[in-house]
């Protein structure tokens, strides 16, 4: 078979031009390449329609397909709780105390409780509720206002101290810096030291100090420090602080009093949540 | 095809491929540009927002020349994870009088777009100082130099002068009361019913870092208080279809 001569190749299609001899050649574009480039123009036009596109003077086209985003996060909202509905139900609308004796709910409460204490709690009370300076801890039995269910709840739904809930716990220790001597300042710091067995730094000062602190706090605090719950005082007579348990600290706390806010949850938790994380806090070790 | 051929008079003729070039690029720049100015129909109309307060504009720029938006975002993305960590899913509404906005999508702390109340004040400034003593695994540098700098309100009325160029809508009693309200806000014992009659009830009245004169962080901690609690939420539904 004799070779086909070069010569006789069929000379392809020019476009006409020439620059210094150099044709160009008018090749048509791949098949495969020009009929994908037809359907992205296709898909980009039923996209535009199927999808909300093309702004307008008023709003814009949304689409046959309906397609929202705000739509979408309320389904994905609904479905968790119904998918979650009978199971919250319970802890929602049983007794608080008979929580503890069903050990079925008791359980769920305490795990669906500790993921919302990790999201919403332990910015102030700690991962594990040891709490912070002026932040209390969860894990003893020394409570502020009270650590029986029914005490926690209030607390959680309310807050304390909060100007957003009208409910909230509220109690306000006066700032002994305006009202009381230096002296008489120090005398009843040197005094509460002694009622939780301390050392303080002027025994002399401690029998004028029992005097003020009896005058002016005990109140609130009790005779014998052991405070009171219904007002939120702390108690005095136990080696658990909140602020601190050293001279000058107490006296700084006398002078300035302290002021701890807790936000109220009810705006932002749901009963059930509310219930479980108050279950959770509850079985913590110092529960009522 | 005939018609391609006539693309020849165009290609030989600089004038008429002028024109028709700059035909064809004022289409594009009509797409894109033109939409612009109907932009405020893609924000709705929500009840509740309300222009920033001297105090809380003041502290908005300290959160912004500090850099907070290089690790927090202010925005809840509309997803069921977003909404069940942080809150209600972000409106447009709620940042229409940032300038500019704090959207954001690094998040090495947490989304800011709904701190507000979340944590008392004497939290924040204790987060601020030193935010390894209330979360230990925080990374975030302390900020305890804020309290120690005091602010005078000497520009204030400048400062809202220059939103309200860009359409916040700060009136002239806002303007002209822009310093007495700065002050007003950060003491508790001063006369604030001017401040709350041009502002709404919502704005949060207080000594915020609890000492005398009012610091950085005293605007600061009144910015991240009110951030994401205008738009009462058991009141106002968003439109399902936007």
């Amino acid at each position: 078979m004799a070779r086909q001569p070069r010569q006789e190749r069929q000379e392809p299609e020019t476009t006409g031009h020439e620059w210094d001899g150099i044709r160009e050649y008018n090749n048509p574009l791949p098949r495969w390449w020009l009929w994908v480039f037809y359907a992205t123009i296709v898909w980009a036009i039923w996209y535009s329609i199927a999808y909300p596109a093309w702004p307008l003077i008023e709003g814009a086209t949304t689409g046959y397909k309906g397609w929202s985003t705000r739509e979408n996060v309320a389904k994905a909202i609904a479905e968790a709780e119904a998918a979650n509905a009978a199971i919250n139900e319970r802890p929602a609308s049983a007794e608080l105390t008979a929580i503890a004796d069903d050990p079925e709910l008791q359980a769920y409460a305490t795990s669906a409780g500790a993921a919302v204490f990790k999201t919403w709690c332990a910015q102030c009370h700690g991962s594990g509720a040891a709490g912070a300076k002026g932040y209390p801890n969860l894990l003893d039995n020394d409570w502020l206002w009270g650590g029986t269910m029914e005490d926690i709840h209030t607390t959680v739904t309310h807050g304390i101290r909060s100007e957003d809930d009208p409910d909230a716990r509220y109690s306000e220790m006066p700032a002994f810096g305006d009202i009381l001597e230096d002296e008489e300042i120090a005398q009843v710091a040197n005094y509460v030291m002694t009622l939780s067995g301390g050392t303080p730094p002027d025994a002399e000062a401690v029998a004028a100090g029992e005097e003020v602190f009896l005058d002016n706090c005990a109140v609130c605090h009790m005779d014998d420090g052991s405070g009171d719950i219904f007002q939120g005082a702390p108690a005095l007579n136990d080696a658990i602080w909140l602020y601190g348990g050293d001279y000058a600290t107490i006296v700084e706390t006398v002078t300035d009093s302290r002021f701890g806010v807790m936000p109220p949850w009810q705006t932002r938790l749901s009963e059930a949540e509310i219930r479980a994380v108050t279950v959770y806090v509850h079985q913590l070790g110092g529960g009522e | 095809m005939a018609f391609l051929d006539k693309h020849q008079v165009l290609e030989r003729n600089i004038t008429l491929l002028t024109i028709f070039a700059f035909l064809v690029v004022s289409i594009g720049g009509i797409v894109q540009i033109a939409p612009l100015f109907w932009l405020e129909n893609t924000i709705e109309d929500v009840e509740g927002m309300r222009p920033y307060t001297p105090l809380e504009l003041v502290g908005r720029d300290i959160y912004v020349r500090e850099g907070c938006y290089v690790c927090h975002s202010q925005m809840i993305r509309p997803m069921r994870d977003e909404v069940e960590r942080y809150g209600h899913y972000s409106l447009a509404a709620e940042s229409q009088y940032d300038h500019p906005f704090q959207w954001g999508s690094k998040r090495t702390g947490p989304d800011l777009a709904r701190v507000g109340g979340r944590y008392s004040d004497e939290w924040h400034l204790d987060h601020l100082r030193d935010p390894q003593s209330v979360v230990p695994e925080s990374v975030m540098p302390k900020y305890g130099f804020l309290e120690d700098r005091l602010i005078e309100p000497r520009h204030i009325a400048d400062r809202l002068r220059a939103d309200a160029m860009v359409g916040v809508p700060y009136s002239e009693a806002m303007i002209e009361n822009a310093a007495a309200d700065f002050r007003a806000q950060a003491d508790p014992d001063s006369d604030y019913d001017g401040l709350l009659e041009r502002y709404g009830d919502t704005v949060g009245v207080r000594n915020f870092d609890r000492q005398p004169g009012i610091s950085e962080a005293d605007a600061l901690i009144a910015y991240l208080q009110m951030l994401g609690t205008l738009v009462d939420f058991s009141t106002f539904t968003p439109v399902a279809s936007r």
